[in-house]
């Protein structure tokens, strides 16, 4: 592996003593589409190897909110400032586009729910994976081949699908192919769009529990959207609850599962389908 | 001795919302403390809070008022008013618990579960696995299953799991709901080893045990919660 | 020019010198200014219609209308040739509409409009090469759209040029371009060096001559001005190689440059002759003598 991107492997909620800083830190945010509130004045910090679950029905602004905080729409007003692998603290949407781009294809990563946004799906699986390390200035074609191997691997994908094109794969393969795309590079916080919305019920799980595991094993810190509380039970730390663009609770995630407090919350926790 | 957890005028209620907005009182200025290697029990009737106060002391329920002050790593932390960051951290080094149930993750083995606590420490995986091995041959769990997911176990078997789970780390404190629940008498006995050499080791331990037995062997102290009912309502 | 101008405007009162008025031509001019000052970055232009259609050369046609002047003498080859319809109808275009002197020599040409080659006569100082370009946009292959592929031109972002080359090796074990191979120019643009065979290449880098690139359709116009750095991307380990060839050419015996594929009848006979006609002719004129041309003697 190139050494930049091996760097933060392994502080995964090390806790008090070793990173005492966020890595992340959104003031305020708010986004309206005219008279129509997106989301509005969000403020939470996010810790290395933490993951924070966003739910809320479709319109509750999860999805604006991610958008906002990944850089990918402008918010109306509020800042997100990000803590840079030379733990110097950046206003993202002060930097340069360049700098800003160059961040979310190395230090970050975006799990699209539909994985055909998030893919290349005319190139073949090995290239998905290799085009963040190429973009970076990798030029060595046996190692890139390589390193896409291991990975298609970490997201059990057989070796002998890194020539195919992703058209061919299935919906649970797409997506962990996308998965692999977006962890080559070691990002330290990756953003994850309802990444289990379209799949099976039994393909969900395998996902999840991929997730899950590479997420604590590389200490990933991660923002994930999702109206599916299960899914936010088995991967978060922390969640928060969103309605009409506000945050209507946020706090640990079995806390907020197991004693909701805001009457939406117990609305939601109360309308989960026992099997 | 210690005392790593001193709980002070604990209150909790229930607003239910969506039954407009009813207020169910269920601790009402509840104080008790842990010593280090002693073993407490919570005692009372069913329905009395009892799970309420352990969930309280994990993080897992809000509290209303009151403090749950925890020796975490030196540092008096009040978990009652604790970030989530500090709930998580207090979990991992400080605070264990073996709860009622097993919360089954898809596709992780039995092994794996169990060593899972002590690889979120950052121990060495070849020791968490050979610990994890001790431990559930210990709690006769036949060596099978142990490379399976206990999605599939009976209830005494994924209670052992649990079990295991817990006991694996040297929290300096450990909430026990109802291990022994679901454990025939000779996996009772272990149990009531397994606590004993915790208390040894100068664990503090919190538990709600059914079994008169395990209650008998295991209790330095009874904690009665009746004595923290809330007034009834009128 | 302003008297020559009048002068053909006088012979040939329906055209303008060189067909484009003046005003079209300086816009052009501006753009072709652009693109020498900026290696390789593509210069939207407003493209216009001519009297032949898209894919034919309306973008070469309209820059060299807008660099011709009457002293230029120009050549026009096809895949190489002088000889093949497309260049034979730009070359009598030209002529009739500038009255320019025109040649097959590539050392007599001032201007060299060109589909698909470099001529192998290494250029000089002062030559001009036209290239008509079909597709101009490198990144095309794996973006289609035009406002990413511009942002990612501005910002540098070229790892997907390697995606391609990658896909290549992982299909056919080696790089499989072997046309339009991307190049990048001073170190910045990667540019596409319209379908010229690879093997063509090196003969972009540092060369001495003024090489500009029309997209007529594509609206496009891009230069790379004498002695630039012109680098072919590849990989560490598989590193860019031209085309080889087994034989020398079958009419003039040449070695090292590129051939084409001749079909002699329908029993699988064919030979490999240079590509540039005006080489091998000059060449065959000299005395060289190739496999075919020996057993004709």
């Amino acid at each position: 592996m190139t050494s930049p991107y091996s760097a933060a492997k392994g502080d995964a909620m090390t806790g008090q003593t070793m990173s005492d800083e966020p890595l992340l830190r959104v003031a305020g945010l708010s986004k309206s589409y005219g008279a129509r509130v997106g989301c509005d004045d969000v403020s939470f910090d996010l810790w290395p190897g933490e993951v924070l679950a966003v739910v809320g029905e479709s319109g509750s602004g999860k999805t604006t909110l991610l958008n906002c905080v990944s850089t990918r729409l402008l918010p109306t007003s509020g800042a997100v400032s990000y803590r840079m692998r030379d733990d110097s603290w950046r206003e993202l949407y002060r930097m340069g586009e360049a700098e800003r781009r160059f961040l979310m294809r190395t230090d970050w990563g975006f799990v699209h729910q539909n994985p055909a946004d998030g893919l290349r799906m005319t190139v073949s699986a090995g290239a998905n994976v290799g085009e963040r390390l190429m973009a970076v200035g990798d030029r060595h074609y046996g190692n890139i081949r390589a390193t896409a191997v291991d990975w298609l691997g970490r997201v059990e994908i057989a070796e002998d699908r890194v020539d195919d094109q992703p058209r061919a794969f299935s919906g649970g393969m797409r997506q962990r192919l996308q998965i692999a795309r977006n962890l080559v590079t070691h990002p330290r916080l990756i953003f994850m769009d309802e990444p289990t919305g379209g799949l099976d019920v039994s393909v969900q799980a395998r996902l999840l529990d991929l997730v899950r595991g590479l997420v604590s094993e590389l200490g990933l810190a991660a923002i994930v959207v999702t109206h599916d509380l299960a899914v936010a039970r088995l991967l978060s730390h922390r969640m928060m609850v969103m309605k009409d663009g506000h945050v209507v609770e946020h706090g640990l995630t079995d806390r907020v599962l197991d004693d909701p407090q805001a009457p939406y919350t117990q609305l939601l926790v109360s309308s989960i389908l026992q099997v | 001795m210690a005392t790593p957890l001193v709980v002070s005028e604990l209150c909790k209620s229930f607003t239910m919302h969506l039954r407009d907005g009813i207020r169910l009182p269920v601790v009402d200025k509840a104080r008790f403390a842990l010593q280090a290697g002693e073993c407490a029990v919570l005692g009372g009737p069913s329905g009395a809070g009892k799970s309420s106060i352990l969930k309280m002391l994990y993080g897992n329920y809000a509290v209303d008022s009151g403090q749950i002050i925890i020796d975490h790593h030196g540092t008096l932390t009040d978990m009652a008013a604790a970030s989530p960051r500090d709930v998580l951290a207090i979990r991992r080094d400080t605070l264990g618990y073996v709860s009622q149930f097993l919360r089954v993750v898809p596709r992780v083995s039995a092994l794996d579960i169990v060593a899972e606590p002590l690889l979120a420490r950052g121990r060495d995986r070849a020791e968490a696995l050979a610990r994890s091995r001790d431990l559930l041959s210990r709690l006769n769990l036949p060596e099978r299953l142990w490379d399976l997911p206990p999605a599939t176990f009976s209830g005494g078997e994924q209670q052992r799991v649990n079990i295991a789970r817990g006991f694996i780390t040297r929290h300096p404190i450990l909430l026990l709901d109802e291990p022994t629940a679901s454990l025939d008498a000779t996996n009772r006995a272990v149990v009531i080893d397994m606590i004993a050499e915790k208390k040894a080791a100068g664990v503090a331990l919190l538990g709600i045990f059914h079994d008169q037995d395990v209650r008998e062997a295991v209790a330095d102290q009874i904690i009665d919660v009746t004595d923290f009912a809330p007034a009834k309502a009128a | 020019m302003s008297d020559s101008v009048a002068a053909s405007l006088a012979e040939a009162p329906s055209y303008n010198f060189a067909y484009l008025d003046e005003q079209t031509k300086r816009m052009i001019r501006r753009a072709i200014l652009k693109g020498i000052a900026i290696p390789g970055y593509q210069v939207p232009f407003a493209s216009r219609e001519m009297p032949m259609p898209y894919g034919w050369g309306t973008g070469g046609v309209q820059v060299t209308a807008s660099v011709i002047g009457p002293d230029d003498v120009l050549k026009v080859i096809d895949q190489g040739a002088d000889d093949t319809t497309n260049a034979v109808s730009i070359r009598a275009f030209f002529q009739k509409v500038a009255r320019v002197a025109v040649t097959t020599e590539t050392a007599r040409a001032t201007i060299i409009q060109t589909r698909h080659r470099i001529p192998e006569h290494p250029l000089t100082e002062g030559q001009v090469l036209v290239y008509q370009v079909p597709i101009p946009e490198p990144l095309r292959f794996l973006e289609p759209r035009e406002t990413e592929t511009r942002k990612m031109h501005a910002l540098e972002e070229y790892g997907l040029m390697h995606v391609k080359l990658y896909e290549d090796i992982a299909r056919h074990g080696h790089i499989a371009t072997t046309y339009a191979y991307p190049v990048k120019v001073e170190g910045r643009y990667v540019m596409d060096p319209s379908p010229t065979p690879k093997f063509d290449n090196p003969k972009m880098h540092r060369s001495p001559a003024l090489q500009l690139f029309g997209a007529g359709r594509e609206k496009r116009i891009y230069a790379i001005p004498p002695y630039c750095d012109v680098v072919s991307l590849d990989f560490e380990d598989h590193p860019f190689k031209v085309q080889a060839f087994d034989k020398p050419c079958a009419l003039c015996g040449a070695e090292n440059v590129y051939l084409d594929e001749v079909i002699l009848d329908d029993r699988g006979g064919h030979m490999f002759v240079c590509s540039d006609t005006d080489f091998c002719e000059k060449r065959r004129d000299a005395g060289h003598v190739g496999e075919m041309t020996e057993a004709a003697e």
